[in-house]
């Protein structure tokens, strides 16, 4: 995946966990919990839904790292470079 | 067949707990016993009329866009739009008692108002009040200890009356308890009620569950109907496996089960719990359904739902007799702003009822009861709104007998037991309660409760501990 493929995933994955937001309005320097009030529950959804389609382990220490879809494109690139983008 | 999570009962808890699971593949059964999905919150047809059983209204409504409301995660959990639910508010209700009136909308300032011009002595400790309210958490799985939400209550007003108003449509839409309810039920029912507000699906209930249930489906979710579970059986206080009335036996590495604290724990083999250790919850009631031949309005209901007692004082506790005619609930399902007018004048009426006595009586004598206390009710309503008799087209009721027999739920207690177990854990490991007992009220709790406990004991596993906190 390119940096920009990983950061369609997060939206797809973002719009699947809350389908009532429009993601056309996203800024990636904000956070994303301030944007779409995200709890803690949201949070561990995106992280349930990257093992699921892209058999990847997020650890708890670096939960921060997807604070923002800036910060999560910088965590997630390196580690879904080899991935295929799915939906 | 070996599955993750094998969940009992098919009501919203179940249906929820089973989304969450599937969601994140997990291989998932959900076992009902009767024909139809839905348990207490289900429908039933007749001279093909379909009502909805348990649903007045939906409560906890809150508009598009309000996230951090039970509803906004809800439809985040399970990922539904909030058009999917179709909802539409209440327009106006009521509690009504002798000489007193308390309207209220899905706009709080409203009521609050009303307080203040009905009960100009008491606003100050209405805000006090509704300080105690805001500031605590009900929603902590943690938190184990009872408050008395009368004793509350009486530290903030001084009027009875008051007390007893704002009880009556609390206690009627979810307390299992007789006469007291614990103060954090008091806060889920008091915001769900009066701080959200009510709301109506289009298409009632049959249109929410077939939601649920086609998503359960779509996500790979088995659901078996008409597959009663016999027992549960654990060696030295560990699962192993259902047994289902036709004999058939099935492994999970967990179960999930939405038929009630009491209700479960019988269910397991060898025995663990004596039965009189358990509180049964007692309350149930009796609603009749009375189709017009027009609209509510036109004969002078203009409520979307009136909370009502008779009596200066308001009474919740099993009454001595078959039926206490003295409070109830009326519903006019057609005063919502429905895009299209329903097709029927519908009014329902739900008084507080004896599941024992009901239960006793021959077949003739209930059936004559049925009618004796349906009439009586209606004689009731009289003391503040007109007669629709002579409009009356179709008639139907059901009692506390007639709730036990379609949900299993001992004495027909539609609120289950009065006891809660908030964190869902019983004393057989890996088998776990959710819905009425778990302890979230009314529509949205329930469903939220099915999520909260497939996030915490099968979702969390994978995760931390945090999860599963609403």
């Amino acid at each position: 995946m390119t940096r920009d493929q990983v950061r369609q995933a997060i939206l797809n994955i973002i719009s699947d966990i809350a389908p009532d937001e429009d993601l056309g309005a996203i800024k990636d320097e904000e956070k994303l919990r301030d944007q779409f009030d995200l709890d803690s529950m949201d949070f561990l959804d995106i992280v349930m839904e990257l093992r699921k389609r892209f058999n990847l382990e997020v650890p708890e220490k670096d939960y921060q790292e997807l604070v923002s879809m800036a910060s999560s494109v910088e965590y997630l690139f390196p580690r879904l470079k080899d991935d295929e983008l799915v939906s | 067949m070996n599955y993750d999570v094998i969940i009992i009962g098919s009501g919203l808890s179940g249906l929820a707990a089973g989304i969450r699971l599937a969601m994140f593949e997990k291989k998932v059964l959900i076992v009902e016993k009767h024909v139809e999905v839905g348990g207490l919150n289900s429908f039933y047809t007749r001279k093909h009329r379909t009502f909805d059983v348990g649903l007045h209204a939906m409560t906890n409504y809150t508009p598009k866009g309000v996230r951090t409301s039970p509803l906004g995660k809800l439809l985040k959990q399970l990922r539904f739009k909030h058009e999917e639910f179709r909802l539409c508010p209440q327009e106006m209700s009521e509690i009504r008692f002798p000489d007193k009136s308390i309207r209220f909308t899905n706009e709080f300032e409203f009521m609050e108002q009303e307080i203040a011009e009905q009960f100009p002595s008491q606003i100050d400790g209405f805000q006090k009040l509704l300080t105690h309210i805001r500031e605590f958490n009900e929603l902590d799985l943690d938190d184990s200890q009872k408050i008395s939400s009368r004793e509350v209550l009486e530290s903030c007003l001084t009027d009875p009356v008051l007390i007893d108003m704002l009880y009556c449509p609390i206690m009627y839409y979810g307390n299992a308890a007789e006469g007291d309810m614990d103060f954090y039920q008091f806060v889920i029912m008091f915001k769900s009620l009066f701080m959200e507000g009510f709301a109506k699906p289009i298409g009632g209930m049959p249109y929410i569950l077939k939601l649920l249930v086609d998503k359960y489906q779509s996500l790979g979710g088995e659901l078996r109907m008409g597959a009663g579970v016999q027992s549960i059986a654990h060696k030295d206080g560990e699962l192993q496996s259902l047994q289902l009335e036709n004999g058939e036996t099935l492994v999970a590495d967990k179960v999930i089960s939405s038929a009630g604290i009491v209700e479960t724990l019988r269910l397991c083999r060898p025995k663990i719990v004596a039965e009189s250790d358990l509180e049964i919850g007692q309350m149930s009631f009796i609603e009749s359904i009375f189709v017009l031949d027009r609209m509510p309005k036109e004969v002078g209901y203009d409520k979307s739902i009136v909370f009502y007692s008779t009596e200066p004082r308001f009474k919740y506790r099993v009454p001595k007799g078959l039926t206490d005619v003295t409070s109830g609930v009326l519903c006019c399902p057609a005063n919502f702003q429905y895009p299209e007018a329903p097709p029927e004048g519908i009014i329902r009426v739900t008084n507080q009822a004896n599941f024992r006595l009901w239960d006793a009586m021959a077949r003739s004598d209930y059936r004559a009861a049925k009618k004796e206390y349906r009439e009586r009710g209606v004689n009731a309503l009289l003391t503040y709104f007109p007669d629709f008799s002579d409009h009356i087209i179709y008639i139907d009721s059901f009692t506390p007998k007639t709730i036990f027999k379609y949900t299993g739920h001992l004495n027909g207690a539609v609120y289950g037991s009065p006891t809660k177990i908030k964190s869902g854990r019983t004393p057989v490991k890996n088998l776990f309660i959710c819905g009425t007992d778990q302890g979230f009220l009314g529509i949205i709790g329930a469903t939220l409760s099915g999520i909260s406990m497939a996030n915490l004991h099968i979702l969390q596993a994978e995760a931390k501990s945090e999860y599963g906190r609403i």
